[in-house]
């Protein structure tokens, strides 16, 4: 039936040579896990980008009942894990797969390392690589605010601290992020949007250019 | 994915027919099979989430105590009170209001002030041009005493329950109008 269906649209759109691009690649023997299991340490990236799909998956779900209001929020966030059937396991998801995906992202990070994968031709990778560490912290430190709770508003308070202690441009960076004269409702609208809109876009987009340049240059050589 | 490895040979020249999965398949089915696993389950857990509103079961009528029920008279009186609503993390006592009134046999029935045409606030007497009916300000739709559409609504006036115990009047939820 599936079959049937398939072919009905090949015939007339001809997508088998589009997936056969994006799914058929040669995968050389010394990053594969069957033949060398020391080569687990090649799926680390692959477990990133997993955990990132689910990451937004489960994020997309929790903001059919999160809203980013310093009144509301809380209770919304308590509403959605303790109400809500299955609330507990979808906020889990996104708890412990955010720190989950830093994890794996920095075993990727120190695979790419001590296997100098980052050498010529591939320097640029390292680059949008080290990019996407960036954004993937701000992810963190984004949603890290959202539920609201004394733990998250003091964190903030401290880390846009930080960034303010940046010479020269600091103030404006805390300004940027604050949004106001206190750590307050215009912080929380403004990290949500970030959260949710600009962080994440960027993310897919440095994720695009990551993988074409790895499906052009292909994986590097063995040790 | 599978079709290309199925050669065919004519009868003669097969050795043994082994009907057995190629490698391959088994490989495609397995690692295909755990990762199809792996990838519904999230799914499953948040589809659950969401469709949640659909399976939640409503809550009953929760009775308000609005007045003394000899204060009803044959013609109906604006009563307001307030109803404890709870929506999702929001909690709020809305104010509501009740035309109350008695029929010919002296049963009291109470019923909701929004217009059924478009949803503005109907008033008993509201116009001079229709005494005794309600009447709505934004458009002339009018009632009679028991809410019955006389022009542009489309139906009669929304009921409350009614209950009335100790001497007092109790409203629940609304329903539709049972009495025209």
């Amino acid at each position: 039936m599936i079959k049937r269906i398939y072919n009905w649209i090949d015939e007339r759109l001809d997508i088998t040579p589009m997936w056969r691009d994006v799914a058929d690649h040669e995968v050389p023997e010394h990053v594969n896990p069957a033949h060398h299991f020391s080569a687990f340490v090649y799926c680390f990236g692959g477990l990133t980008f997993f955990i990132t799909v689910i990451q937004i998956l489960s994020g997309m779900f929790l903001t059919m009942y999160y809203v980013p209001d310093i009144i509301h929020a809380y209770a919304s966030v308590d509403h959605l894990q303790h109400k809500v059937a299955f609330g507990k396991l979808v906020r889990g998801m996104h708890h412990w797969g955010a720190s989950l995906v830093i994890v794996m992202m920095f075993l990727h990070t120190l695979r790419v390392f001590f296997t100098g994968a980052y050498k010529a031709p591939r320097e640029m990778n390292w680059v949008v690589g080290m990019l996407i560490f960036f954004v993937m912290l701000g992810l963190g430190f984004t949603g890290y605010l959202l539920p609201w709770d004394s733990k998250a508003y003091f964190a903030t308070m401290v880390g846009i601290q930080i960034a303010a202690s940046v010479p020269f441009i600091g103030d404006y960076i805390k300004d940027f992020l604050q949004g106001g004269d206190i750590v307050g409702a215009q912080t929380l609208t403004r990290f949500f949007a970030l959260h949710v809109f600009f962080l994440p876009a960027a993310l897919l987009a440095l994720l695009g250019v990551h993988f074409y340049m790895i499906r052009k240059q292909g994986i590097s050589g063995p040790l | 994915m599978t079709e290309a490895n199925k050669e065919e040979f004519p009868a003669e020249e097969m050795p043994a027919i082994r009907k057995e999965m190629s490698r391959r398949q088994f490989l495609s089915y397995t690692l295909g099979g755990t990762g199809a696993f792996l990838m519904t389950l999230p799914f499953v857990v948040n589809l659950r989430f969401a469709v949640d509103p659909l399976l939640q079961e409503r809550a009953g009528s929760e009775w308000v105590k609005v007045v003394e029920a000899d204060k009803i008279t044959e013609t109906p009186q604006s009563f307001s009170f307030q109803k404890r609503v709870v929506d999702g993390w929001y909690k709020s006592e809305p104010k509501m209001e009740a035309w109350i009134a008695r029929d010919e046999n002296g049963e009291i029935f109470a019923l909701s002030p929004i217009c059924k045409h478009l949803g503005c606030t109907v008033n008993w007497n509201g116009s001079p041009n229709h005494p005794n009916e309600y009447y709505c300000p934004c458009h002339g739709a009018h009632y009679t005493k028991e809410g019955k559409a006389l022009a542009i609504a489309p139906e009669p006036l929304d009921e409350y329950e009614v209950m009335v115990d100790n001497g007092f009047v109790y409203l629940g939820n609304l329903k539709p109008n049972e009495r025209v």
